[in-house]
């Protein structure tokens, strides 16, 4: 049972990502009709915007050390980083602490510019064209924005740490009446998946409340009629890449702590959450979040050792099994509409 | 009415055989024209470096780039000589190599054996180079390996740590100087008995690859030989980047000790992910719960950050080592490039002296020359004290060094600390290991 609840914690955690890259790639297609393969460059720049952030806060300035002696003898260079020196040691060391939620302050600006440049200076010359071209566009995108992220940080993954306040874990399972160690779970884990709910529940509150809202969902629905109307939709769904980046960005951001940023994170995520969004139904945002948050507890179970043990492998392929049963039985995905991509 | 014999069945034969025979790569045939194969004819013998320059590897590609070309000045009498001022060997003499100046080509492994063969071929092939170094993975150089066998060509192996590679895949023409899975074993049982007590239940998870299978099997046997039980053994994906679902059951195991069998990004991940789940804070079965990585680097200890104080691991050499071969190393790496040198620059810019001393000391280029004059050959001043390349596996035995992620670093650099040298008598075994079983090295081939 214990084990049970741990792998559901898992999946929710693991599904959280998958949902919110996943949701970002429906927008797109919902709205522009666009197969964005570089939606996971846009997961990784959102992670390393975390990362430039905390560059910034710890900018520094070097005083040598006679005391102690560096790799060649020489005094050591000793960096302090101008935070503590103007603020003291514990504001200024509070304060770049706190880095990673800070740069999800920090990140939304700069992925609705990022998703905006994406939208008006390259994607909007494919629209027209056939998916293919899309995809072969999208992806060379995805490869040029990693290579500039290589290029200019390295290829070894970065450390972004979670405030101190929120490192280690909690045992849930004694909360629970279960055995001490029986149910441990990381705290930023769960603030993960708190992060994501709320985002999720954002996203579909601003599509469903807001007068912009209901003007997306009607261009979605019938693009030409909306135009028709006088309504400048091309200029609201420009909007909705912006926004759609910025919920990978963000995603991105909350994700460092958990496995630290490197420049091909977002290749790691992309292929699962085309499935995602297959599975889910193409351009069904709840379809994608749905099918994020099973497919991440299915790979998560599938990756216990009793699951390993009796059918060696399965972690690996679970997720395309599960793809391939489902659109056997629903060729259009959990809650996939009729018409969308059918034509 | 005169009758030929040339029919058009006989003419498409003959001419199809004297295509496939144009076609023949070079490589295989050069035993027909010269001595053997990228025999140097003029001023220049051209080295291949092959390194990961892109893909999860390439900051260590290009460590190990930035050491093959300091090994490269140093044999062309550039610089401060390195290595090469306390080496035992004194056949070199800062003139290039049998009075050659040294060049070379890089290659890109990508970290993947396909890429790897690929751009070790197009080097042997188009730049004639006489001996192939680097890599930062043991599929990729067990690939370069086999390759640079079948093309008559000498591999001198960067970092490649499976048993496999001078175990069931050696060659004749490879040779190895960095240590394996088995010493690893050798040198951090006694250590973790020590530090961590012999009553401990442990739980392995290990990269689905030969690297990992091969340092389980080795982790496993030495720590149980001192008194440890192995609980589990779970097999990751190499292509894994969360390892939470793997090391969420580990708590309630009945383990307290956690072994990954992990490299690279895959190990700074999974030990994320360990310390995130508060391992290391915990009390299990009355003890301490404790973090093992048997394979350090210093990129992987940097990447991995603060997580990696107080765990033990072992290296094959570290830029702290207190003997002159290290000290002069570090000193002409360190002001070329000012950073300390990583334990991979350190194997990949020794196996580049090793090849060269050993050309010169055999007085020729021809592969199964040099092969001769590596095996068996005794030598010092390279950093890890007295070593010997042993003729009936070319794996190189020295000392090896048990390691721990430093407690309060006072700079970038400064990850680790040395806990133990291992003697080289405590990590030798017998050619005939069961753990290296299976292959030969064969005949030497030149070509």
């Amino acid at each position: 049972m214990d084990i049970l609840l741990l792998q559901i914690l898992n999946g929710l955690d693991k599904g959280s990502a998958y949902a919110l890259i996943a949701l970002g790639l429906t927008l797109i297609f919902g709205t522009l009709g666009v197969v964005n393969f570089a939606h996971g460059a846009l997961f990784m720049i959102g992670a390393f915007c975390a990362v430039t952030l905390q560059r910034i806060l710890n900018l520094s300035f070097i005083t040598l050390d006679e005391t102690q002696k560096d790799f060649l003898g020489q005094p050591l260079k000793v960096k302090t980083p101008y935070l503590e020196a103007w603020f003291g040691p514990e504001t200024g060391g509070a304060i770049i602490d706190w880095s990673v939620p800070l740069a999800v302050l920090f990140a939304i600006p700069i992925m609705l510019a990022v998703g905006v440049i994406m939208e008006r200076g390259l994607i909007k010359h494919f629209y027209s064209r056939p998916h293919a071209d899309q995809i072969l566009v999208t992806f060379g995108l995805a490869i040029v924005l990693q290579e500039i992220i290589k290029h200019y940080y390295g290829a070894n993954p970065i450390q972004t740490p979670p405030p101190d306040a929120f490192k280690g874990s909690v045992d849930l399972g004694v909360m629970m009446g279960f055995d001490v160690n029986a149910i441990v779970y990381p705290l930023w884990r769960m603030i993960y998946f708190a992060f994501s709910t709320v985002i999720i529940a954002a996203v579909f509150a601003f599509l469903r409340f807001t007068t912009f809202g209901m003007v997306v969902r009607a261009g979605m629905a019938d693009r030409e009629t909306v135009g028709l109307l006088g309504i400048d939709i091309d200029r609201r769904f420009t909007i909705m890449f912006g926004l759609a980046a910025a919920v990978a960005g963000l995603a991105g951001v909350m994700y460092g702590p958990l496995n630290p940023p490197n420049y091909h994170m977002g290749m790691d995520f992309l292929v699962l959450s085309f499935v995602v969004v297959v599975v889910g139904g193409m351009g069904s945002l709840p379809g994608a979040v749905l099918a994020g948050f099973l497919l991440g507890i299915l790979e998560s179970f599938a990756s216990t050792a009793w699951a390993t043990t009796t059918i060696p492998g399965i972690n690996q392929i679970v997720i395309y099994l599960v793809a391939i049963i489902i659109l056997l039985t629903r060729p259009r995905g959990l809650m996939g509409r009729k018409g969308v991509m059918e034509e | 009415m005169s009758k030929s014999n040339v029919t058009r069945r006989g003419v498409l034969k003959t001419g199809s055989l004297a295509g496939a025979g144009l076609a023949i790569p070079t490589i295989f045939t050069a035993s027909s024209v010269a001595a053997f194969t990228n025999e140097p004819t003029g001023g220049t013998v051209t080295l291949g470096f092959n390194v990961p320059q892109t893909g999860p590897y390439a900051d260590e590609g290009g460590d190990e780039l930035r050491a093959q070309k300091l090994a490269v000045e140093h044999l062309n009498g550039e610089g401060d000589g390195g290595m090469l001022n306390t080496f035992s060997s004194k056949a070199l003499q800062g003139n290039g190599i049998l009075g050659k100046k040294v060049g070379f080509v890089t290659g890109d492994t990508q970290t993947k054996s396909d890429a790897a063969r690929a751009s070790a071929k197009s080097m042997i092939e188009k730049d004639k180079v006489v001996m192939v170094n680097g890599g930062s993975s043991s599929g990729v150089a067990i690939a370069v390996q086999g390759l640079c066998q079948e093309a008559g060509i000498i591999f001198m192996a960067g970092l490649t740590h499976s048993n496999d590679t001078t175990g069931k895949d050696k060659k004749a023409n490879g040779f190895r100087h960095f240590f394996n899975g088995y010493m690893s074993g050798a040198a951090l049982a006694p250590v973790l008995k020590n530090a961590y007590g012999a009553d401990r239940r442990a739980y392995h998870l290990t990269a689905d690859y030969t690297w990992g299978w091969t340092q389980q099997e080795s982790i496993q046997a030495a720590t149980e030989a001192v008194g440890w039980e192995t609980v589990n053994n779970v097999l990751t994906p190499l292509a894994s980047t969360d390892f939470s679902a793997y090391i969420a059951p580990v708590l309630n195991s009945g383990a307290d000790v956690l072994v990954l069998n992990h490299y690279g990004g895959n190990m700074i991940n999974s030990l994320t992910n360990a310390v995130q789940f508060g391992l290391r804070d915990k009390m299990v079965n009355g003890k301490q719960f404790e973090i093992v990585v048997p394979l350090y680097s210093e990129l992987m200890a940097a990447g991995a950050g603060e997580n990696v104080q107080g765990v033990i691991g072992s290296m094959n050499w570290n830029w702290q080592l207190p003997d002159e071969g290290t000290k002069a190393f570090v000193k002409s790496f360190g002001e070329k490039y000012g950073r300390p040198p990583s334990n991979s620059a350190h194997t990949c810019y020794v196996q580049t002296l090793l090849y060269a001393d050993a050309v010169t000391r055999a007085g020729s280029f021809n592969p199964c020359a040099v092969g001769e004059a590596l095996e068996g050959f005794e030598f010092d001043g390279m950093g890890n004290g007295p070593t010997l390349y042993r003729a009936d596996d070319h794996q190189c035995f020295k000392d090896v060094l048990v390691m721990k992620g430093k407690e309060n670093p006072t700079n970038e650099y400064d990850t680790l600390e040395i806990v133990e040298v291992t003697p080289r008598a405590q990590v030798e075994y017998a050619p005939d290991h069961p753990m290296f079983a299976g292959g030969s090295l064969g005949e030497c081939n030149a070509g």
